[in-house]
């Protein structure tokens, strides 16, 4: 077995869980479950779009809440104007994308880089958070949508079939819906990260100034690695608009953005399947710390066991002593160790395409 | 359409069922009740009280034999102060542990984000915080004040007291915008007038500058309608710029977070507030209340709040209903609630007013006096004026919106 | 006149209290390029600290700034040995360790002390400037930043202590092998960067109250300040706090404290879209 077989054979493997998922959980559980999934699968496609323009396009963004939360905001104020969802969709996923682009422009062609990346996305962010979040009065409308500030917008009209505004898609239909557009990411990014494209911005996040003197402009792949994020991410926030049929300016806050990056690194930065594996993780483990807490009482068991914020960062801060690397990567090491020592294949022949796959 | 058959189908078992455990044969099986509130991050403050109370509501019910000869279960949620958490546990709520009654939602966002999905997979739900009113849907029972009930009455006691120029700062989201106006219409009805009205977002903590700005108005008083953990620090940098002692100020949002246990005495005495609920009140209920309270969490339990009797009422107007109804089926309950169900509590009597499911209830007015809030004045029996005039749930029952009210 | 008085008071003071909560984590980001998500919460624990002491009957001005700068100093030392040393040069995994901290020392402290906590008020009184009543507090904060800044103004330029830091933050290997001991360099560092966030916690603290989450308002302000002030940390520091605040400052005076703080972050995209490497990186590069 050579690295491409096992790069076949890995792509195999998740094309087959992704359909047996998209089969059979709708089948096995309830509604509940379900619904859990469905928002969990969407948080899925955010995470892959940090992934993609950080894991492989270096661009650090601690603001990936920006295009998100322009997603969602989006989509609830077009629909609630024009009714019919199909417009509203495209909008969701074109407007964060030329947010991402002008963005992207002012900053990759101000050759600004590295931590200063972040600081900017951060700061963008936070201005939207700050922006919307005064917009409770009632003199902030558009069209027939009202902003409402701290408050959000409930009562948002979930997705149709195209064409057709009598036909809502329904709960399952979303669970569906955000399990396929997960798919469909996942392996679009797989297409796009082998071709040239893709090759050429793992080149420039490697070593800029060589790629550069290759001949490509580092600035042009940039700006077209986060476009390509901020509309990934702006559709994602319109499904979770849809999935909750709210959205709130919490969105674009700093907890947020954290959790974004959390999720990768917990993950595995360079790889597409660890960002959607420490999504789910971390999404699941809050939910489950918060649901079922022993009820009241002034006794210290319940003040520590009861307490999410506490056991969350306890496990975050072990996770990052003692899985270094991120959760695929360190499975993937162990696997090839495991390999390797089974089948005296030398560990080095795989190791530097490790991160390009995944 | 197979999903929309089989939803449908799961809800209506999940009522059948709740009405066939009523029955003796099922005896043993709890009843469950689901309290969704934030009791880590910023919110906690306002939402761990309210669990307690909560807590001891439920434990003081199954001590008395449980509701109709069953057990009651809490189901306890902890929403970390996170909106994407209040859809999944009421989903959970409604869908996984099939509640007869969801109590929770501290936040307006909170509400309408539990609402809807309670309605879709019909399940009870009890909002039990203050809020700005105009909610109205039969799925809904609301046991907190509104600003009719609470604003009208301290603005013309403050006015006689201090004098006719207010003005006005509040939180800048939904509940502070409409409780200002409520404050200017009260104010302008007896003859003041309101110069300005200030907005700060939740998270503003430097002050500095607005305190010049009232400064330079010269009002008679000044009326807060800041909330959280944040907006403390208005009162702290106003004591410390020597503010309290020449203007002095009214809130019926100041205390509801402990904001007069965290400050000290010289911070924030002689500021007057309006609620439902003083842990001070001088009643016989209310002292047999506080005292299985402190027996249960603590005498050192900081303070019973404004929410966390709400939350206590709230839990015992639906068992009242429940006993009435002699089931826990949604639409017996509801009806039973509708009926004006009542209770003697801990505040005073308490009355469901059927067309707005909101409360009838007293409210009193105090004066902050060394981290005590001392009762000076009572007003029986109020009614939830605002709801009522845009809501009738007994002509309208399939109403279910969340009016803005012209004021 | 009176009015533009109380105006300059007031975005000294607001420069001021940016300056002390970012010079922190301007001393621990500089040196150690690490990006501590937790700074809000070394923040609120010099708060604690403080308020713990003054009531339990320790003068208010040593609880401030002697017991919590020592309480929180220690706490980063306990850290560092314990999370951060095995980091080091991993940039990233810093961040993930340090929000870990924080949700951790957020979930520790509404544990030990609930959310209810008994405040400490602003001592010292008020004063009078023509028709406007201030807090006299408001200078002592002002004072603090002063000297805070002095102090380490001092400490670089002339104590062997300095010039060892100045050394390891330029070139760490060639500061080893000149026999410099780095991990304790770099503990010290952590320790020093951490107790001044605990002074300026607890120097803040009767302004702006102590609560478990409220290190998330300092946390993104202080972050954008020392970014935006690039590499020379005392420079920076003070440049970028002085930039800032007058720009928050005089925006909410003018309009709203919502449009203050658009303005800031406003400031702070542009700042970095001309100056690519910070204040420093273009200006005053022979700052400390």
């Amino acid at each position: 077995m050579n690295g491409r077989a096992l790069n076949l054979l890995g792509l195999g493997l998740v094309a087959v869980i992704g359909i047996a998922f998209l089969v059979l959980i709708p089948r096995l559980f309830e509604l509940d479950v379900v619904l859990e999934l469905t928002v969990y699968m969407i948080m899925a496609i955010l995470a892959l779009s940090l992934a993609l323009i950080w894991g492989y396009g270096g661009i650090l963004c601690f603001g990936q809440s920006a295009f998100f939360g322009l997603g969602a905001y989006t989509y609830a104020i077009a629909v609630f104007n024009i009714g019919e969802s199909t417009i509203p969709l495209l909008l969701a996923i074109v407007l964060p994308a030329a947010f991402a682009a002008l963005l992207g422009y002012f900053m990759f062609y101000g050759r600004i880089s590295d931590v200063y990346l972040g600081v900017i996305t951060l700061t963008v962010t936070l201005i939207l958070f700050n922006s919307v979040n005064s917009t409770a009065g009632p003199e902030f409308r558009i069209g027939s949508a009202r902003l409402g500030g701290f408050n959000g917008i409930p009562g948002i009209p979930p997705l149709n079939f195209p064409g057709n505004k009598a036909s809502p898609i329904d709960l399952e239909g979303m669970f569906y819906l955000a399990t396929i557009s997960l798919l469909a990411t996942y392996f679009g990014l797989r297409l796009l990260l082998a071709s040239r494209f893709g090759r050429i911005i793992v080149g420039i996040r490697e070593n800029e100034r060589r790629a550069e003197l290759l001949g490509y402009d580092p600035r042009a792949y940039k700006l077209a690695t986060f476009t390509i994020g901020g509309a990934l991410a702006g559709f994602a926030g319109c499904l979770f608009a849809n999935w909750g049929n709210f959205v709130s300016p919490t969105i674009f806050g700093l907890a947020q953005s954290a959790q974004i990056i959390i999720w990768v690194i917990v993950g595995g930065r360079g790889t597409l399947i660890g960002p959607i594996v420490g999504c789910i993780g971390i999404q699941w483990l809050t939910t489950a710390l918060g649901a079922n807490q022993p009820s009241g009482g002034p006794d210290w068991w319940a003040k520590i066991f009861a307490n999410a914020p506490l056991i969350l960062g306890i496990i975050l801060i072990a996770f990052v002593l003692l899985v270094p690397k991120g959760l695929v990567p360190t499975l993937g090491d162990l696997g090839q160790w495991l390999l390797s020592s089974r089948g005296k294949r030398a560990k080095t022949r795989l190791e530097p395409k490790r991160a390009e796959e995944g | 359409m197979r999903v929309d058959r089989r939803t449908f189908l799961q809800s209506t078992a999940a009522t059948a069922a709740a009405g066939m455990f009523s029955s003796s044969a099922w005896a043993e099986d709890p009843i469950n009740v689901a309290s969704i509130h934030d009791l880590s991050g910023g919110l906690d403050i306002y939402g761990k009280p309210m669990v307690d109370a909560l807590t001891l509501a439920i434990e003081e019910a199954n001590a008395a034999g449980g509701l109709l000869g069953r057990q009651i279960k809490l189901i306890n949620y902890d929403t970390q102060s996170n909106m994407q958490l209040y859809t999944q546990f009421a989903q959970q709520a409604a869908l996984k542990d099939k509640v007869a009654v969801v109590h929770g939602g501290i936040t307006s966002a909170s509400r309408e984000v539990i609402r809807p999905v309670l309605g879709k997979f019909k399940t009870l739900y009890f909002y039990n915080t203050q809020y700005e009113g105009g909610v109205c849907d039969r799925n809904q029972f609301d046991t907190g004040v509104t600003p009719a009930q609470t604003v009208e009455k301290l603005v013309p006691h403050a006015m006689k007291k201090w004098g006719k120029k207010v003005y006005v700062i509040a939180a800048d989201y939904n509940y502070g915008q409409i409780t200002s106006q409520w404050v200017k219409k009260y104010v302008t009805e007896n003859g003041g007038e309101v110069p300005s009205i200030d907005f700060f977002p939740l998270d503003v903590t430097n002050f500095g500058p607005t305190i010049s700005k009232i400064q330079a108005a010269k009002p008679d008083f000044v009326w807060s309608a800041l909330v959280g953990g944040a907006h403390i620090s208005f009162y702290r940098q106003w004591a410390a710029a020597g503010m309290r002692k020449s203007i002095p100020m009214a809130s019926t949002t100041f205390a509801v977070g402990n904001e007069h246990i965290v400050l000290s005495p010289d911070e924030c005495n002689g500021m007057l507030v309006c609620y439902n609920y003083f842990q001070d009140l001088k009643n016989p209920v209310n002292e047999k209340f506080v005292a299985s309270f402190h027996k249960r969490f603590g005498a050192d339990y900081p303070n019973i709040t404004e929410l966390a009797m709400g939350t206590y009422q709230g839990f015992r107007l639906w068992a009242e209903a429940v006993k009435k109804a002699g089931s826990v089926d949604r639409i017996k309950v509801i009806d039973a609630l509708e009926t004006g169900i009542s209770i003697d509590a801990p505040s005073g009597k308490v009355t469901i007013d059927p067309p707005t499911h909101h409360c009838v209830l007293d409210v009193h007015i105090a004066e902050v006096t060394d981290k005590k809030l001392k009762v000076l004045e009572d007003f029986a029996q109020q009614k939830p004026a605002d709801t009522a005039a845009v809501c009738d749930l007994i002509k309208n029952p399939n109403d279910n919106q969340q009016y803005v009210i012209k004021i | 006149m009176d009015l533009v008085a109380l105006l300059a008071i007031q975005v000294l003071y607001a420069i001021a209290s940016l300056a002390l909560i970012s010079v922190g984590l301007a001393i621990i980001f500089g040196m150690m390029r690490v990006i501590n998500l937790a700074h809000g919460e070394f923040l609120m624990l010099g708060g604690y600290a403080a308020i713990v002491a003054t009531n339990n009957g320790v003068n208010i001005w040593l609880s401030m700034l002697v017991v919590a700068p020592i309480v929180v100093g220690l706490i980063g030392v306990v850290v560092e040995r314990t999370i951060i040393r095995f980091l080091y040069g991993r940039m990233i995994d810093t961040m993930l360790a340090t929000w870990g901290l924080s949700l951790f020392l957020v979930g520790l402290t509404t544990a030990i002390f609930g959310n209810t906590t008994v405040g400490i008020s602003a001592p010292l009184g008020s004063f009078q400037i023509g028709a406007y009543r201030t807090s006299a507090y408001t200078l002592f904060v002002i004072a603090v930043a002063a000297v805070v800044l002095a102090a380490i103004f001092a400490v670089m330029r002339w104590t062997r202590l300095g010039l060892i830091a100045r050394g390891t933050m330029q070139n760490a290997n060639m500061a080893a092998a000149l026999g410099v001991n780095p991990p304790r360099v770099y503990a010290i560092t952590f320790g020093v960067g951490a107790a001044l966030s605990g002074l300026a916690g607890a120097v803040l603290a009767p302004v702006s109250g102590v609560f478990p989450t409220i290190g998330v308002a300092y946390v993104a302000k202080s972050f954008i300040t020392v970014i935006g002030g690039g590499a020379a940390i005392l420079t920076g520091t003070v440049s970028a706090s002085a930039l800032f605040g007058t720009i928050n400052q005089i925006a909410t005076f003018v309009t709203t404290p919502v449009f203050g703080e658009v303005a800031l972050l406003g400031a702070a995209i542009v700042l970095i879209r001309l100056l690519p490497q910070g204040i420093t990186g273009r200006f005053f590069r022979r700052g400390l």
